[in-house]
């Protein structure tokens, strides 16, 4: 269960949302995608293309060589200590390909979107046709989104429940903007919501039913509006991954020049600890990304060098307070609160 | 025996330590409940494996009552009505509006009480974990009443031993949360507190822990004793090492 915090105009998180639905399309997975707010069709008409093996990889390859041979042409000379540190890799390698790269520039040919199965739930649509159903207790959208997800998993075989209804690919869900006004939750509008239980049960609920099932499903809620911070955490206590999305657009780091290669950062809350004592942990937890004409990347964020010709630059305070939150394994200096004046 | 220990992490992960009871009370021969409200049974069968013990043999010789909460919540909810069984479900609490937790307490106390052929050393309550009840509705009340009533029946009625896990944190917005974690502290015989480093993340050590022994509860006026150690978790093992000797430094 993948939960995403959107950032604040959810721009990027249905970027990423895109991103996850896409993949599906390519690697042949049926699709469930469930809205309140845009019809499943459009966001289905609206997938990045994937980008064709040949191309990408020739781009990179250039990329990469461009590179090494900065390496080759000096050793380091003042900061010679550095040099036996393993250089470090901005973006994945191209040696090890995990999935598909996307344009996203294109959206994707109706011949392959429409390759796959997929279901949609639509929740006005939903709303006006079904009869009332049993709830326990839960907003009632949240309780038919459910039932739907059941019904679609129990008929397709994706819980092996019916032997000869084999299934051989797995179902991908995609529900946007849960908890938000347009679902019937108000725990976006209020500190005291009327049913503070709703999206933790549903989210409990979705957990069982993932957990039986071959499915994988991605989340994006509006966090910044949730008033209740207590449901946040419950959240994170209930999902297996917790990614957030922080965009700079409209903050002062938009023009922070600490930041400005970047559109944003990827905070990681929580990675899955699944069937054993021990979780993948990466080596660094600073990650920004960026939307570059065709790609979205995610990257380690780098600091600039500091190459300013005044002494101190006019946000010095706030970017040592920045830099203090990052850990060390980039290779710009390291900024203390007090600078030694020469 | 009849002891109540309290597993509770903050700003890390602490279900390395439930894990760990597990295997340790099934290897010692005693008579486990398991309320598993946060992951599948495979997940704690493929972690219990890694640590020598088998809960699908543990199952079936019957030293072993897991209930797995996932499971339960959508035989609540998908399922047909369930009059006609009799047995209500233990999460029944989840589609009444009254919020207690009697259903799962009469489930636990059922199966931990020896019937005629049983030949296992004394029972054990563990619950992963409390915090996920009160994401489900239950009121922090309900919880503390449950937990209360598991106390009388498994440690004093039974001589038994309870195990469990809360999470907390130290600038948490849940104080229902918060309230059901600082009460259980105080009426626990021992507390681990699994705590992520307070200079944020380490490669070589994940964490610390505190141990807890609250000889303050007995009455021979003695102050609790605190232990702290720091740990990294491996594959198969946890190890444990004073604080700042991690293998990585020396």
């Amino acid at each position: 269960l993948v939960f995403t915090e959107e950032d604040k105009y959810g721009l990027y998180s249905n970027l990423l949302f895109k991103y996850f639905l896409a993949e599906g399309v390519v690697c042949g997975h049926d699709l469930f995608v469930a809205s309140a707010k845009d019809h499943p069709d459009n966001i289905l008409k609206e997938l990045p293309a994937p980008l064709l093996d040949d191309t990408h990889r020739h781009e990179l390859g250039e990329e990469a060589t461009a590179v090494k041979c900065e390496d080759f042409h000096g050793s380091m000379k003042i900061a010679w200590r550095y040099q036996n540190l393993p250089k470090v890799e901005a973006s994945p390698t191209t040696s090890t390909k995990f999935g598909h790269y996307y344009d996203v520039s294109k959206t994707m040919s109706p011949e392959l979107s429409q390759s796959i199965k997929w279901h949609s739930f639509y929740l006005p649509e939903e709303l006006s046709s079904q009869p009332k159903m049993k709830t326990c207790n839960m907003n009632g959208a949240y309780a038919r989104l459910l039932h739907s997800i059941q019904r679609i998993i129990y008929q397709e075989g994706f819980d092996g429940s019916d032997p000869q209804k084999k299934q051989k690919t797995i179902l991908r869900i995609g529900i946007q903007s849960l908890g938000s006004m347009l679902w019937g939750d108000d725990i976006c509008s209020s500190d005291t919501p009327e049913d503070i239980h709703s999206l933790t049960k549903f989210l409990y609920v979705l957990r069982g039913l993932l957990r039986k099932s071959l499915s994988a499903c991605i989340i994006t809620v509006p966090a910044h509006l949730i008033q209740n911070k207590a449901i946040m955490e419950r959240v994170t206590n209930l999902s297996d991954t917790v990614v957030g999305l922080e965009s700079f657009i409209g903050s002062e780091r938009e023009t922070n020049p600490l930041y400005k290669d970047y559109h944003g950062l990827v905070h990681v809350h929580q990675i899955p600890r699944l069937n054993s004592l021990i979780c993948d942990v990466s080596d660094t937890k600073d990650l920004a990304f960026r939307l570059k004409r065709k790609l979205f990347t995610i990257e380690r964020l780098h600091l600039p060098p500091d190459l300013s010709d005044t002494v101190s630059r006019a946000s010095k305070q706030d970017l040592a307070e920045s830099a203090k939150l990052l850990s060390s394994g980039c290779g710009a200096m390291a900024i203390g609160k007090k600078h030694l004046d020469f | 025996q009849g002891k109540f220990t309290l597993l509770r992490d903050t700003r890390t992960d602490g279900s390395f330590l439930v894990h760990h009871f597990l295997s340790f009370y099934l290897r010692a021969g005693c008579k486990v409940c398991f309320v598993a409200l946060l992951q599948s049974f495979s997940h704690y069968n493929i972690v219990a494996q890694k640590l020598g013990v088998s809960l699908t043999a543990a199952k079936e010789r019957g030293q072993l009552v897991f209930l797995e909460g996932l499971k339960s919540c959508l035989d609540l909810v998908f399922g047909e009505e369930q009059e006609q069984s009799g047995q209500p479900s233990p999460l029944q609490f989840m589609s009444e509006s009254a919020s207690n937790l009697k259903a799962l307490f009469d489930f636990v106390r059922t199966s931990l009480t020896p019937t005629g052929s049983d030949s296992w050393k004394g029972p054990v309550l563990l619950v992963d974990d409390l915090s996920v009840l009160l994401s489900l509705g239950a009121t922090p009340v309900a919880v503390l009443d449950f937990i209360h009533y598991c106390r009388v029946a498994v440690c004093s009625q039974l001589k038994g031993n309870v195990v469990v896990l809360v999470h907390s944190n130290e600038d948490s917005e849940d104080e229902e949360n918060e309230l059901v974690a600082n009460s259980l502290c105080h009426h626990s015989d021992l507390i681990l507190w699994v705590e992520g480093l307070a200079t944020g993340f380490c490669k070589d050590v994940h964490g610390q822990i505190k141990i807890i022994r609250r000889a303050s509860l007995e009455l021979t006026a003695e102050q609790d004793h605190v232990q702290i150690y720091q740990y990294k978790i491996q594959d198969k093992n946890v190890t444990f090492f004073a604080r700042g000797l991690s293998a990585a430094v020396l």
